[in-house]
C-alpha cells in the first residue's frame, strides 16, 4: 500500500535545548490504524504536532499525501484532522457552532447536513444546541473528534483519545475508530494503554526517547517476539529442578509445586514433547498444564527497558 | 486565499460581540453619556469656547477616539488571547490558513466592533451637543484607520500576553494615559510651554488632532502630519505582526 504520511529523519529541539525527536523515520500506509505506543515524554505528541503544523521541525521532512508540510502546508493540513490530547474547547459555544467553525477554518463551505451527520454518528445529535460547558468529559472528547472530522480529512490523528476515559466510553471510542477506518480514513493514535493498541491497531509503533524503536504489524510483532510459557503443576513439591532437566532452564516456583518452561512459538521445535517425556522419566507426576502467551505489554516493557 | 476561514473567524468574533451586547455596546454608550453630562454640560458650561468651538462639541472627537482606541485594543487582544487561554489555538495553527487570513479575521472583527461603538457614540453626541462635521469623508477615513491600527496593536498584545493581567496591562498603563494626555479633552496649545513639546512625542496627539480637524476644520498639528503618523503606526503594527508569524513568537514552537 502507498504511504500517505512519510516522515524522514525528523528532528525537533526545543529552545531550551531539549531534543524531543531525534531523527524519526515513519511511513504510514493509507487506510491503516497505526498505534504509537510510548511512555510519557517519549515524543508522541511532538511528533503529531509537527506533522500537523503546530510545531516547527528543526530538521528532516514530512510529506502528507505527497505534499511537503512546510512548503505545501495548505494541501497537507487540508488532508489532516487532529484530535488533541487536552480537551481544548470554547466553553460558551454550542456543539454545532464549534464544529461548523472548524469546517470553515479549514476552508470548506458551510454544510449543515454533513455536520449533523457527524454529530449523529458520534451520538451528539441531541446535544448539538448544548453549550460545550454543559457537556460531560466524554461528550467533550466526542466534540473534539467531530471538529477534527468536520472538514472531511483523509488522515486522522488521535492524541491519547482515551486518556482518563472510563472503560465503557473507551470501548465506544474504539467502535468510532473502527467505523472511521471502514470509511477509509487513515488513523494514527497515540496511547500508553497497551490494550488499546492491541485491540484496534493494524500496526504498532513503539517510540521512546524521541526515537521510533520499532514499527510492525501487530500480529507479526506478537508472533515474532511473543514467547509462550508452559506452566507445569506437580503432585508433589520438588526441592530443586532434577539434574536430568537442567537443559530446559525451568523456573521452579517458591513452593516447589510448579515448574515454568519458556519457549518460542516460532522455533523449529518447541521442545514440549521431549520435556514432557523427560519429566515422566525423572519420576515427576503432573497434575495440570497451562500455557500463557506474552502480551504486547511484556514486549513493550522489554523494548523500552532495553533502550532506557 | 482561504476566504472561508476569514469569514468563519470574522463571523464567530462578531457573534461573541452580539452575544455580550450589554457590555459591548450599552456600557460605552452609558459611559460616554456620563462624560457629556459631566464635562460637556456641568463643567463645559463654565469653560469658554476652545478654538471657536463650544467645549461640549470640542470633546466629541476626543471622546470617540478614547472609546474607539480602547475598544479596538481590548477587543482584538481578547479575540486572539481567548483561544490561547482555552487552548483552541491548536486548531488555528493546524488549519490551512496563513497569518494574513488570521489577522484579517480577528483584526477585521475587532475593528468593526470598534467602528460600531464609535458610530454609536457619535449618534449619542448629537443628543447632547450641536455638531457639524466639516469633512465627513475624512472623519470616516480617520475613524476606520484608527479602528484598524489599534486593533492591530491589540492583536499583538493578545499574542504577547501570558495571562489576563498582562492583557489589561498595556491598555491600562499605556493607552489610557496616552489618550487622556493626547488632547481628548483639551487642545495641546492650551498646555504650558515645555509640555507642548513633550506632547508632540505622544502619537495619540496626531490621531486626535487629525480626527478633530475632520470635525471642525482646525487642528493642533497639520493634517498631513496626522496622516503620516497614523500610516507609520499602522505600518509598525503590521511589521510586528508579520515578524510574529514568521518566527512563531509566543504561538508556534
Amino acid at each position: 500500500m502507498p504511504s500517505i504520511v512519510s516522515v524522514e529523519n525528523l528532528r525537533k529541539a526545543y529552545p531550551g535545548g531539549f531534543e524531543a525527536l531525534k531523527g524519526v523515520n515513519l511511513e504510514i500506509e493509507e487506510g491503516e490504524i497505526l498505534a504509537l505506543l510510548g511512555p510519557n515524554g517519549a515524543g508522541k505528541t511532538t511528533l503529531i504536532s509537527t506533522v500537523c503544523g503546530i510545531t516547527v521541525p528543526t530538521g528532516g521532512s514530512i510529506t502528507v499525501g505527497g505534499f511537503d508540510t512546510l512548503t505545501d502546508y495548505r494541501a497537507t493540513r487540508d488532508l489532516i484532522g487532529l484530535v488533541p490530547q487536552e480537551i481544548n474547547l470554547e466553553p460558551f459555544e454550542t456543539v454545532f457552532n464549534t464544529v461548523s467553525f472548524s469546517r470553515g477554518l479549514f476552508g470548506k463551505p458551510r454544510n449543515d447536513d454533513y455536520i449533523n451527520r457527524i454529530l449523529d454518528q458520534l451520538s451528539l445529535g441531541d446535544k448539538k444546541n448544548s453549550k460545550i460547558m454543559a457537556l460531560s468529559g466524554g461528550m467533550k472528547r466526542r466534540v473534539l473528534i467531530a471538529k477534527a472530522l468536520s472538514h472531511e480529512p483523509r488522515v486522522l490523528f488521535l492524541d491519547e483519545p482515551t486518556a482518563g476515559v472510563d472503560v465503557e466510553l473507551r470501548k465506544d471510542m474504539w467502535d468510532v475508530v473502527a467505523e472511521l477506518k471502514a470509511a477509509g480514513v487513515t488513523i494514527i493514535l497515540t496511547t500508553h494503554y497497551i490494550e488499546e493498541a492491541e485491540a484496534i491497531a493494524d500496526r504498532v509503533g513503539v517510540i521512546n526517547g524521541g526515537q521510533i524503536l520499532l514499527v510492525q504489524d501487530k500480529s507479526e510483532m506478537m508472533a515474532q517476539m511473543g514467547q509462550k510459557q508452559l506452566q507445569i503443576s506437580l503432585s508433589e513439591a520438588v526441592a530443586e529442578v532434577p539434574a536430568a532437566l537442567a537443559g530446559y532452564e525451568l523456573d521452579r516456583a517458591d513452593d516447589g509445586l510448579s515448574l515454568t518452561y519458556t519457549y518460542d512459538t516460532n522455533g523449529e521445535r518447541t521442545g514440549i514433547t521431549t520435556l514432557l517425556n523427560d519429566l515422566a522419566a525423572a519420576g515427576l507426576t503432573m497434575t495440570d498444564l497451562q500455557t500463557k502467551q506474552s502480551s504486547l505489554e511484556d514486549i513493550f516493557v522489554g523494548l523500552v527497558k532495553e533502550t532506557a | 486565499m482561504n476566504i472561508y476561514a476569514v469569514q468563519t473567524i470574522y463571523r464567530s468574533e462578531m457573534k461573541r460581540f452580539f452575544r455580550t451586547i450589554m457590555q459591548s455596546l450599552i456600557s460605552p454608550v452609558i459611559s460616554t453619556s456620563l462624560y457629556f453630562i459631566v464635562f460637556g454640560a456641568a463643567i463645559g458650561s463654565r469653560i469658554q469656547e476652545v478654538e471657536g468651538v463650544s467645549y461640549g462639541a470640542f470633546i466629541v472627537p476626543g471622546l470617540i477616539m478614547l472609546s474607539v482606541m480602547t475598544q479596538a485594543t481590548s477587543n482584538a487582544s481578547f479575540g486572539i488571547y481567548f483561544p490561547k487561554f482555552t487552548g483552541t489555538i491548536y486548531e488555528l495553527l493546524s488549519a490551512p490558513v496563513n497569518f494574513l487570513e488570521i489577522v484579517l479575521g480577528y483584526v477585521g472583527a475587532a475593528a468593526t466592533k470598534a467602528m460600531f461603538i464609535g458610530v454609536i457614540i457619535l449618534i449619542t453626541a448629537f443628543f447632547f451637543v450641536d455638531l457639524n462635521i466639516a469633512h465627513p469623508i475624512a472623519m470616516v477615513a480617520f475613524l476606520v484607520m484608527t479602528c484598524l491600527s489599534f486593533s492591530l496593536l491589540g492583536f499583538i498584545i493578545g499574542i504577547w500576553a501570558g495571562n489576563f493581567e498582562q492583557l489589561q496591562l498595556i491598555p491600562l498603563l499605556v493607552i489610557t494615559p496616552l489618550v487622556f494626555l493626547g488632547g481628548s479633552f483639551y487642545s495641546v496649545s492650551m498646555l504650558p510651554g515645555i509640555w507642548q513639546t513633550i506632547a508632540m512625542f505622544n502619537p495619540v496627539v496626531y490621531l486626535i488632532s487629525g480626527f478633530r480637524w475632520a470635525f471642525f476644520g482646525a487642528a493642533d498639528v497639520d493634517i498631513a502630519v496626522s496622516l503620516a503618523a497614523i500610516a507609520l503606526f499602522t505600518g509598525a503594527c503590521l511589521a510586528a505582526i508579520w515578524w510574529i508569524f514568521r518566527t512563531g513568537w509566543r504561538i508556534r514552537q
